[in-house]
């Protein structure tokens, strides 16, 4: 897939974008590409990170031009290994295959805003745990919050909007939903979501060379801690190892 | 061999140039508001330019030092002084054992930055196996009483009185600065008009700033295609339209990802402008092109070089 449009983002970074929706061949683009650049370096590279349809690579200027001719700008020559890149990984398979799987409970005490999913949906609690279970998610980008990963796609029947008041306390491994997305609370934090569950998975562990339990581009598989199985098995995936 | 906190200030933290590598994990860099200021002190004190310095607020509180060491202020001017003596910002000044550094009073700017020759012992930021408890964490709040260990200590021959930050170095520092800025994503969906009011208007810094940003007040901006966006990366500089029409302009602790248009990048060299700039202060915008931003950059790093190499002349430790 080749990016709609590459811009400046300061004279530090470039965004390469591939689109504007949430969706997997936009994503897997934009994983690749980062995966990409964080395999082939290039001097002055700093990092690049991976959004739902765009990448940021972030560089220190004064270090990509020591290596350049005097008048050529450091984002011209970032543009050029993007085209480059494009050509080389145009039909590369998915970088990112982990398959990750999240203990979830959804007793009453966690699922805070479970009944009013139910009552928003006109579904039953046990319906809408089942239909959230059903499916599995793809880790679109991390934000928000250190180690918060956006997912998605919730199915539509249970999709609900964020609480109109977001919560000034949202406790450590709640997880949400807001519109089509899911997400979990790696921390206690303010936040919006409509929580469904909570999961007692350690998702950030600060000071640790790779802190985070998700990446970008993973696919989540929820099961329920009650009955330790997802109601659908979503297909024959293998599962992987957390790390 | 320690500094101490005398009397606790507004909202003091120990901030380095920021730690990059992690904003794919949502980890923000982090680090100072004002880095231009954080590098400048630590090139006069010898230090490498990343060592983390304390970032004050005013009121900043006072500080004791248990040890004699050389220091140096920069960024704001708070009218320091060093046992009841006035000292100036961008000097190494020696402060001999059991002085008291004090801040008198907010003359310009509004994050003053302190180092120390050698820099401070830290604990890493966040991390719970660190060895040693006492240890401040970087990015955290300093309390009263809290001691943060001096990696070395100094004596009056380790100062150089004559060393000096040229003025073309210098952040020219003011409470309405016009900052330059280059285009963004979405820049193109302003009006002409809405372009020219960008330009050609003032923007006031409102109560509602702080370290993850200021949030501006100024004439009301409209994007035309208000399609919603899905989040992108953003940076320290990034200027949002926020859905209300007014600005915000993402500073040192912001997320890693916005999903507001992005209409424009303040220039680094810039930064360092709105770094010092608190509520009620304005600023102007004035748009530069991409080349132009690389260009300031490159002359400011080259200054900075030239610099490293003069303090590198002589030295002796």
């Amino acid at each position: 897939m080749l990016p709609t449009r590459i811009f400046p983002l300061g004279e530090n970074a470039a965004t390469i974008e591939f689109g504007n929706d949430i969706s997997e061949p936009l994503n897997d683009a934009a994983v690749n590409l980062a995966e990409y650049f964080e395999t082939r370096r290039f001097p002055g590279f700093v990092e690049a990170v991976p959004a739902i349809a765009s990448v940021t690579i972030f560089y220190n200027l004064h270090e990509v031009r020591d290596s350049l001719p005097e008048n050529k700008t450091a984002f011209e020559f970032v543009k050029e290994l993007v085209e480059t890149a494009g050509a080389n990984i145009a039909d590369k398979l998915r970088v990112n295959s982990r398959i990750v799987e999240i203990p979830v409970s959804f007793r009453e005490e966690y699922a805070l805003d479970l009944r009013f999913i139910a009552e928003n949906s006109g579904l039953s609690v046990d319906e809408v745990i089942s239909i959230f279970l059903s499916k599995l998610y793809r880790v679109y980008m991390l934000g928000f919050l250190p180690g918060f990963a956006y997912m998605g796609i919730v199915d539509e029947r249970i999709a609900v909007p964020r609480r109109a008041s977001p919560r000034l306390v949202v406790p450590k491994g709640s997880v949400g939903i807001a519109g089509q997305q899911t997400g979990i609370y790696p921390n206690e934090s303010p936040g919006g979501w409509q929580i469904i569950g909570r999961t007692a998975l350690e998702l950030i562990t600060l000071g640790e060379a790779s802190p985070c339990f998700f990446h970008p581009g993973d696919t989540v598989r929820f099961v329920d801690t009650a009955t330790d199985r997802p109601i659908d098995r979503g297909g024959n995936h293998k599962r992987h190892s957390f790390f | 061999m320690s500094l101490v906190i005398r009397k606790e200030g507004m909202l003091t933290t120990i901030q380095g140039l920021g730690r990059y590598g992690l904003q794919r994990f949502g980890i923000n860099p982090r680090g100072a508001m004002d880095r231009t200021a954080v590098r400048l002190i630590n090139l006069l004190l010898g230090n490498a330019e990343d060592e983390p310095a304390i970032e004050m607020h005013f009121p900043a509180g006072e500080m004791f030092f248990e040890e004699s060491c050389v220091v140096a202020l920069g960024g704001a001017d708070f009218n320091a002084t060093l046992n009841d003596e006035k000292i100036e910002n961008w000097r190494p000044v020696f402060a001999e054992q059991l002085s008291v550094l004090k801040f008198k009073q907010k003359l310009v700017g509004n994050r003053c930055y302190l180092a120390v020759r050698g820099g401070f012992n830290l604990a890493l930021g966040g991390d719970k196996r660190s060895k040693s408890k006492a240890a401040p964490i970087e990015g955290l709040p300093l309390k009263k009483t809290d001691r943060i260990e001096l990696k070395v200590q100094s004596t009056s021959d380790d100062i150089f009185p004559n060393r000096q930050i040229s003025n073309s170095l210098l952040p020219v520092y003011s409470n309405f600065p016009t900052v330059r800025l280059v285009a963004g994503g979405e820049f193109d969906l302003l009006s002409e008009s809405d372009k020219r009011s960008l330009a050609e208007e003032d923007f006031v810094i409102t109560n509602d700033s702080n370290r993850m940003g200021y949030r501006l007040r100024g004439p009301g901006l409209r994007v035309k295609d208000t399609a919603e966006m899905v989040s992108a990366a953003v940076s320290f500089g990034t200027i949002q339209l926020l859905p209300d029409g007014q600005l915000i302009i993402l500073m040192a602790d912001h997320q890693t990802s916005g999903g507001y248009p992005r209409i424009a990048n303040t220039i680094s060299v810039d930064l360092p402008l709105l770094a010092q700039l608190g509520a009620k202060d304005k600023v102007a915008f004035n748009l530069v092109d991409i080349e132009e931003a690389e260009r300031l950059t490159m002359q400011f790093e080259q200054d900075i070089r030239r610099l490293r190499t003069g303090c590198r002349f002589g030295r002796y430790w």
